[in-house]
């Protein structure tokens, strides 16, 4: 009933004028018909992904019982792990740095601390091949500490990423807050966690997504810092693709894809989705 | 000095500049404990940088302030005696009212069963008992300054600063709100500094105002000092409306003086003012304190002769402007000088405003004690 008793379309109701939904439609295939074609071919039986020949989930048991891959994949959900903790605390340290204090050199470090997002990721590879080749950084280390190496330059470009999120929240800061608690009998610190943390606690949790999806998907920096024994997931998938992409890798992505989400679903949940939109 | 009216805060040749500007310059004043003190001035006049020295966010380039006999040189703001609502009230918004309320008492380490007694004490004093599960988000600019308030008073402090507390109110709210200030002053016997730019807020709720211009005290007094006996021109023109004319000082006696204002006419004053004779001076004369009437019935002149030597302490005009209010109407009265009168008179009854219209030749005439004389 209520189908046929539509209100005409108002002036500024975009979303309800036909060219508006086209092109929203066309952004959402192009965006997402790689992703489902990608979900559909891991349950393809067949060796070769290009045709379909029927539904399976052998892939999967292969993929998870590939070793190597499995070893890949727990190597790159650890270095996430870390860089994002690591990140969290520079780049927020960063933000609060530059947003509270005035000090020498406060222009070139506000300029320069957002250089890792802006050169070239082959340029960082090669500089982070070339710096620990000259400082000598040991090959040899047991796990974890062999992922150390990969671990440094994926904190490296991911903490300007938490700093220009954090610092983007703080520019909405009350300072009469800050006030308000040292007034109140606060010392530094304890405005710091019950103040400003909390303020800011959107954007450590949209600084730390961020970090931690570029950690996880990052292949050419990983490339270039990457021992023989340090394979992550995505330079071990980009080896497997090398000689024909098989549903195992498919299974191997669609898997990823699937932990990604959730933990995404996981921060906004916990978070409050109008909290993380309100930081951009 | 009595013990009922010790300073509890003073302040001593006190300046603050920064940089070049001077945003307070050579402040001395002492504030009494249990009265409630009004900053009053306009934007910018450093009314806010003397409370921000008193709370201790900023620090004086000269002079000291004690609090409670205590020099307060070198004590952070979380060390000092004092607690302040922010003009933004500040609540946090991460917190219950409740949270908020008890977070100083939490930072002090007050016992959990103390805190919980003070902070439901606190909330029924500022009239938000039951809002204690609430968040800052869910309630009106109001209840939020209450929740300032609340958290201040809960404190305990010697003295409660107020930073413009109800410019954010609307006029209705803000009468209320006014009333409960005082009362809530009253009732708790915390000293209250408020600074203000409104000069109603601040003869209302004061006890004694300290009007400042141009980082300095202009004059220091209670409100109906202020009012009817301002010190200077500043004072008289920013609390209330009035008339200012300049003249020279003729007669000056211990019972009587005279003022030659030119475009005015001769103002006669019922007592002396010690001034230089021949001086130039400044005649303040409230709108409400000049009577307004028909010309011809011969009234005006025989009420101003009654107190005033004939020709003095009356003028004759037309009304070139007029502004109902409603419970008074304002004048604007231009004399054959072509200077102007601001006059306003009440509406007594419901007919009043129908007397005058616009062109109407009237004249004025006003008391001898009305006018003021000001040296500066």
């Amino acid at each position: 009933m209520a189908l046929f008793t539509r209100t005409p379309v108002a002036p500024l109701e975009y979303s309800r004028t036909l060219w508006m939904r086209l092109w929203v439609g066309a952004v959402m295939v192009f965006l997402y018909a790689p992703l489902v074609v990608l979900m559909i071919f891991s349950f393809n039986d067949s060796k070769r992904n290009v045709v379909w020949r029927g539904f399976t989930t052998k892939y999967y048991e292969k993929a998870l019982g590939n070793d190597q891959l499995v070893e890949a994949l727990i190597n790159s959900l650890t270095i996430a792990a870390l860089a994002t903790l690591a990140s969290l605390v520079l780049g927020t340290l960063a933000a609060v740095l530059l947003w509270r204090f005035r000090f020498p050199w406060k222009g070139a470090i506000d300029g320069t601390i957002s250089l890792p997002i802006i050169v070239p990721e082959i340029c960082l590879g090669v500089a982070f091949l070339m710096f620990f080749a000259a400082v000598g950084w040991p090959t040899d280390l047991v796990w974890p500490f062999n992922l150390g190496a990969i671990t440094i330059a994926h904190i490296t470009f991911c903490f300007p990423f938490v700093t220009m999120v954090v610092r983007s929240r703080l520019a909405s800061f009350n300072r009469e807050q800050e006030e308000a608690a040292k007034d109140l009998g606060a010392s530094e610190g304890q405005v710091f966690r019950d103040v400003l943390i909390p303020h800011i606690k959107p954007a450590l949790v949209a600084g730390a997504l961020l970090a931690f999806t570029l950690s996880l998907d990052d292949f050419v920096i990983t490339y270039f810092t990457s021992g023989p024994d340090t394979i992550t997931f995505p330079v071990k998938v980009y080896s497997m693709v090398r000689f024909s992409v098989t549903p195992e890798v498919n299974a191997a992505s669609t898997l990823l894809i699937i932990l990604t989400v959730i933990l995404t679903f996981i921060a906004l949940k916990a978070q409050g989705v109008k909290a993380i939109a309100e930081t951009h | 000095m009595t013990e009922t009216a010790k300073p509890i805060i003073q302040i001593q040749n006190v300046s603050k500049r920064f940089g070049k500007v001077t945003a307070v310059d050579n402040v001395s004043l002492d504030i009494n404990a249990g009265e409630f003190f009004v900053l009053l001035g306009p934007s910018g006049c450093g009314k806010t940088t003397l409370l921000r020295m008193i709370a201790g966010f900023e620090l004086p380039t000269e002079g000291r302030i004690l609090i409670d006999g205590q020099d307060m040189a070198g004590i952070p703001p979380n060390k000092r005696p004092v607690n302040m609502v922010f003009q933004s009230y500040a609540v946090f918004p991460h917190m219950s009212v409740t949270d908020n309320v008890a977070y100083g008492l939490k930072i002090a380490g007050v016992k959990g069963s103390e805190i919980k007694d003070r902070v439901a004490e606190a909330l029924d004093l500022v009239k938000l008992g039951g809002f204690g599960e609430r968040m800052p988000d869910q309630m009106s600019g109001g209840q939020r300054q209450r929740v300032a308030l609340a958290r201040s008073l809960v404190m305990r402090p010697k003295v409660l600063l107020l930073d413009e507390p109800l410019s954010a109110l609307d006029a209705k709210l803000r009468a209320q709100m006014q009333f409960e200030l005082s009362e809530l002053q009253e009732k708790v016997g915390i000293t209250f500094v408020t600074v203000t730019h409104d000069q109603d807020e601040a003869l209302s709720m004061a006890c004694r105002i300290g009007v400042i211009n141009k980082g300095e005290v202009a004059q220091l007094a209670t409100p109906s000092d202020l009012y009817e006996y301002p010190s200077n021109r500043f004072v008289a023109d920013f609390v209330g409306s009035v008339n200012i004319f300049e003249g020279k000082l003729t007669l000056d006696e211990p019972d009587k003086a005279a003022v030659d204002c030119p475009g005015i006419g001769k103002i006669y004053l019922n007592h002396g003012v010690t001034g230089p004779h021949g001086a130039d001076v400044w005649i303040a004369l409230r709108p409400e304190k000049i009577y307004l009437h028909v010309p011809g019935e011969g009234k005006a002149v025989r009420a101003a002769a009654q107190d005033a030597p004939d020709g003095y302490n009356f003028a004759r005009g037309k009304i070139k402007g007029m502004s109902y209010l409603g419970d008074i109407t304002l004048f604007e009265i231009e004399l054959e000088s072509g200077a102007r009168i601001r006059v306003s008179r009440p509406n007594l009854s419901r007919h009043d405003q129908e007397d005058f219209t616009w062109d109407d030749k009237v004249s004025m005439h006003w008391r001898a004690d009305s006018p003021v004389v000001l040296l500066g």
